[in-house]
């Protein structure tokens, strides 16, 4: 087995009385994909966002290939290759799609600090952000205002920021959240391609049992904060201990 | 973004702007004109620099008089000191920008990580110290009074900069060629290179950067932007805008004060050029410069002239007194903001048909 690329140690978050979530101690390899399920309120979004920075952990540590970066900032996550979308679309409103995309692909070239030459003329930043837009089929948007997107589009942006940072850790929170069936399937599409890459290590929060099916290398399932269920997608799917917690919860497992 | 036929319109008119500002001493020959095209000069910048903050970034300051006013006492207490003449000039900038830079540091580690509102009232309350103790140390600063001083001898009114055959100073369309003519450029010129810098700081990557904080701090740092260096960064490099501003400033009028560097007057007035340019746009600063520079020089004699014009009418003699020229700046400026909620410049370049 290939050495874990990252690493959740005793993970715990308390929000005063309340654990949301308890000693999550998991190991995530590259290529392959978790899907992370779990009821409403399980701790999925508090976990990746203890992962990514975004929360502090109360105690427990976030291992990235050897390195702790338990105390770093979300920043600094993202440049040892953490890169994570976000549930509610979280874009930057007034800027362009290109702008965007251009805004992902500049820090993960470390070029934001350059300030004497107008960005249009840095060509690599640009084709690379147009290489994105194609990607994920936004090349026809490309001037258009982020806000002002269908939130399909928006949803698709997301993930194509996420792309344009090109983590080793890819992490996904709810990408096909409501999207219209027409758009589900090239942000899917995306995943498998990353999923391909034998380098890359992808953590997926996902309802859409369809959708876990297609893509899962391996299940874990949380529950109120705590890790019930660790392996491949059969077995999983056909504990009895998963099948309690959705039972009259969920419409997704059989 | 493509541009816009608004665009086209706002870049024109910064050209024309700057057009009439490199021949105004020839199109307007009156002391009183030199003053206010030399004041919008400066502005520009002044502006500019701090919509580097509000517009770009999103940080609210109040402190930028403050930075300004560093860089004018720098200049004008060596001046005093140490005689007219370069070295004062240069040294009493340099030192500006130092203690501007230590300030800025200062305030930007402690409290650029927290919420917006607590910095703006950090800012406020550092301004204001800083303008307590600029009255109280009269020794080194003149207190209320200020100081007045010489300027390099380049800049004297009798100095020749041209002379005709017979040596005296050569006239060109009847301005003379004389020290007041040097100055004038040396704030022209200087004030030129900042502007021009700004504009290239705000559409290189950083700018890009920045924009992307004011848009959304919390992403901007999850795709690895190291936002709280970012933004002490940008706070330290307006305040050192603004401090060698402040030194041409203090060269230009010979002569610093509270009143003309570091009040909360000068913040206001600041602060309303901003809004009526519009933020986020190094345009704006231009236009709302221009705008309300002009509006507080000619807007009391317009209204003067108007008054007398109407000799004879009831009321409207009255109402339009020069005396009340501050009440209808008032009734402008909400009118401004009523019908170009995003400044002229950015209102202009959000509109009009897109290409």
């Amino acid at each position: 087995m290939t050495a874990p690329s990252l690493t959740t140690r005793d993970l715990t978050i308390r929000f005063g009385g309340h654990v949301a979530v308890n000693a999550v101690s998991c190991d995530f390899r590259p290529g392959e994909l978790t899907v992370i399920v779990g009821p409403n309120g399980a701790g999925k979004t508090t976990y990746f966002n203890l992962i990514s920075g975004q929360l502090a952990a109360t105690s427990g540590s976030v291992v990235k290939d050897g390195t702790d970066i338990t105390g770093m900032s979300p920043s600094a996550r993202a440049r040892q290759g953490i890169g994570r979308a976000f549930q509610l679309t979280n874009l930057f409103p007034q800027l362009s799609v290109l702008e965007n995309i251009r805004l992902a692909v500049q820090a993960r070239a470390g070029m934001g600090w350059r300030m004497l030459r107008p960005v249009g003329r840095f060509t690599e930043l640009t084709r690379k952000a147009e290489h994105y837009l194609e990607a994920t089929r936004l090349t026809a948007l490309a001037h258009q205002t982020a806000a002002n997107l269908p939130h399909g589009d928006q949803r698709k942006l997301e993930v194509a920021l996420l792309m344009a940072m090109e983590p080793d850790i890819y992490m996904f929170d709810e990408p096909t959240a409501g999207m219209s069936l027409d758009h589900a399937p090239d942000v899917l599409e995306l995943i498998h391609g990353i999923k391909a890459d034998p380098t890359k290590t992808v953590l997926l929060v996902e309802h859409k049992m369809d959708v876990v099916r297609a893509l899962a290398d391996r299940i874990i399932v949380l529950h109120n904060g705590e890790l019930l269920a660790d392996g491949p997608p059969a077995e999983v799917m056909s504990s009895q201990i998963v099948r309690d917690v959705y039972l009259g919860t969920s419409e997704g497992v059989e | 973004m493509t541009p816009t036929t608004g665009t086209y319109a706002v870049k024109l008119t910064v050209l024309a702007i700057g057009a009439l500002l490199l021949f105004a001493p020839f199109l307007f020959q009156d002391v009183r004109s030199l003053e206010v095209a030399a004041r919008i000069c400066i502005f520009i910048v002044l502006v500019a620099s701090y919509d580097l903050l509000i517009g770009y970034t999103g940080i609210v300051s109040f402190a930028h008089t403050m930075f300004f006013g560093f860089g004018a006492y720098g200049a004008a207490i060596l001046l005093k000191s140490m005689g007219p003449g370069w070295t004062p000039v240069i040294l009493g900038g340099i030192a500006g920008v130092a203690v501007s830079l230590v300030m800025a540091v200062a305030i930007g580690l402690l409290s650029l990580r927290v919420k917006a509102i607590f910095f703006a009232m950090i800012t406020l309350a550092a301004a204001s110290v800083v303008l307590v103790l600029t009255s109280q140390l009269s020794q080194l600063t003149g207190g209320e009074d200020g100081i007045t001083y010489r300027a390099p001898d380049l800049f004297k009114p009798a100095t020749k900069i041209l002379t005709d055959a017979d040596g005296k100073v050569l006239r060109l369309w009847g301005v003379a060629f004389n020290g007041k003519l040097a100055a004038y450029y040396f704030v022209f010129v200087t004030s030129l290179i900042l502007f021009l810098l700004m504009l290239r700081f705000t559409a290189s990557p950083l700018g890009t950067v920045l924009k992307a904080i004011r848009e959304n701090e919390a992403r901007a740092e999850a795709i690895g932007y190291r936002v709280v260096a970012y933004r002490t960064f940008v706070f330290c490099l307006s305040a050192t805008f603004a401090s060698i501003a402040g030194t041409i400033y203090a060269v230009w009028l010979k002569y610093t004060g509270p009143d003309t560097s570091l009040s909360f007057a000068i913040m206001i007035d600041i602060l309303l050029m901003v809004v009526i340019g519009g933020m986020g746009t190094m345009w704006g600063a231009v236009i709302g410069a221009v705008l309300l520079i002009l509006a507080q020089y000619y807007l009391r004699d317009l209204m003067g002239a108007a008054s007398e014009a109407l000799h004879g009418i009831p009321v409207l003699p009255e109402l339009l007194a020069a005396d009340r020229w501050l009440f209808w700046l008032g009734i402008i400026f909400i009118l401004l903001v009523y019908f170009f909620p995003k400044g002229i410049a950015g209102t202009a370049m959000a509109g009009g048909a897109r290409r």
